[in-house]
């Protein structure tokens, strides 16, 4: 599978430059990506969805895009949503936008909503699994090397290696299928801890890499 | 003239009149209200953001029994404070000492423990830390000043489903005498995310 522009960790193609610290950055340096943080955020109660079709439809911005900035892709995805959920027409917040600009266009005609409709066992994203974990703190595991589902909590970096299960975490919403409305699958999540030579190779810099994995992503070390 | 309708995504607006075109659409139709967006910007400008972390912080420095709670259970001892949220549904406390030095990041989006931090600073969601801290963490710690020894264990957290980390930084030698008021005046967010250490006034 083609690597996705989010799925960040260890490429080289981003490993540029550190940008400054400033300490006292504001939440909103501008005053638009404030309104985009909010917008966003209601976008997504807007349309049905939930926050891992939002990180899903982040996902979805067009690269060029998605690189230009945080809250760009956050306005991105939130047009998405709105499409997807027949909330907003193709080309609506364009020919809004430019109507505000003066500019004499026909906007289109909002379309029927279409919202999805998936169960929710509650607020959050905390749930009980009624069943027993499958793996237990000191085991060894293995993570998948394929990923079904493009909308994955997994990073490429962390596919078919092995490291040791250090903690169990609540049971949480299945963000693989929670993304695509088809249920939420709460599974057993589990922190596991890898050798920076198991996930980078032997003159890796020496350090421990934790990654939260859902049970699914795991298997029993051979 | 008639607009392209086909682009959903047109390069050419810039993002400042694209929100402003998306709220009016929202509004115009009663799906949103102006107070809501207000009360969103507001919040993470003024109420929560890395002072509730500075607290966090100079209790656990100042009170060992809350510092014990905080470790083996960060949401309640948190929580009791008053901090909890949205993208801070459980949250795991990890501790910096002369020995361990733990770094938090978010390799595949940019998750952030808000009730504690507010919303991440632009260095946390740059590709470049995203790429790199996972991968070579000592080299990004020193680029940005802060080194460590050979001897230091590192340890990096991705966080990669809903559990959200604080870093409780190392209480600086010096500060004995300072009240736990005027010691969350010294904790920094880059402290409590672990790119930094945190220093005496």
């Amino acid at each position: 599978m083609k690597e996705r522009v989010h799925d960040m960790g260890g490429r080289a193609r981003f490993s540029g430059p550190l940008p400054p610290i400033d300490p006292d950055e504001k939440a909103f340096p501008h005053e638009w990506e404030g309104k985009a943080f909010a917008l966003a955020l209601l976008a997504n109660r807007v349309s049905g969805a939930n926050l891992h079709a939002f990180r899903h439809a982040i996902e979805r911005v067009p690269e060029p895009e998605y690189l230009s900035g945080y809250y760009e892709r956050w306005l991105a995805s939130a047009e998405i949503l709105l499409l997807d959920g027949g909330i907003l027409a193709p080309g609506a917040v364009e020919a809004r936008a430019r109507r505000l600009r003066g500019e004499d266009v026909d906007e289109p005609s909002p379309p029927e909503p279409h919202k999805p409709d998936m169960p929710s066992g509650g607020g959050g994203n905390l749930r009980t699994v009624d069943r027993p974990p499958a793996f237990a703190v000191g085991e060894t595991v293995r993570t998948r090397s394929e990923m079904r589902a493009p909308h994955t909590r997994l990073p490429s970096y962390a596919r078919g290696k092995t490291g040791t299960v250090t903690a169990l975490r609540p049971g949480q919403v299945f963000p693989d299928t929670a993304a695509y409305f088809i249920g939420e699958y709460p599974q057993p999540v589990y922190t596991v801890e890898f050798s920076s030579r198991e996930l980078w190779g032997d003159d890796a810099e020496p350090a421990t890499v934790t990654l939260d994995c859902f049970e699914s992503y795991l298997k029993k070390a051979e | 003239m008639t607009a392209n309708i086909e682009e959903s995504v047109e390069p050419g607006i810039e993002p400042a009149l694209r929100a402003e075109a998306l709220e009016s659409l929202l509004l115009e139709r009663g799906l949103i209200d102006r107070k809501t967006v207000d009360t969103f910007i507001q919040t993470y400008e003024t109420a929560v953001g890395p002072m509730n972390g500075a607290k966090v912080v100079a209790k656990a420095w100042t009170d060992p029994e809350y510092k014990r709670w905080l470790l083996e259970d960060g949401s309640a001892a948190i929580g009791s404070l008053g901090f909890k949220g949205p993208q801070g549904e459980h949250m795991v406390v990890v501790e910096n000492t002369s020995t361990v030095h733990n770094v938090v990041v978010c390799t595949l989006c940019s998750c952030y423990p808000w009730p504690v931090l507010g919303l991440p600073p632009s260095w946390y969601k740059d590709p470049a830390y995203r790429s790199r801290v996972v991968k070579e963490p000592r080299a990004v710690l020193a680029e940005w000043g802060t080194e460590l020894g050979p001897d230091v264990e590192v340890r990096v957290h991705d966080s990669s489903s809903e559990v959200r980390y604080l870093v409780l930084p190392e209480r600086p030698v010096g500060t004995e005498s300072m009240s736990e008021e005027d010691l969350a005046g010294l904790v920094t967010r880059d402290a409590m995310v672990g790119v930094r250490r945190v220093s005496a006034p």
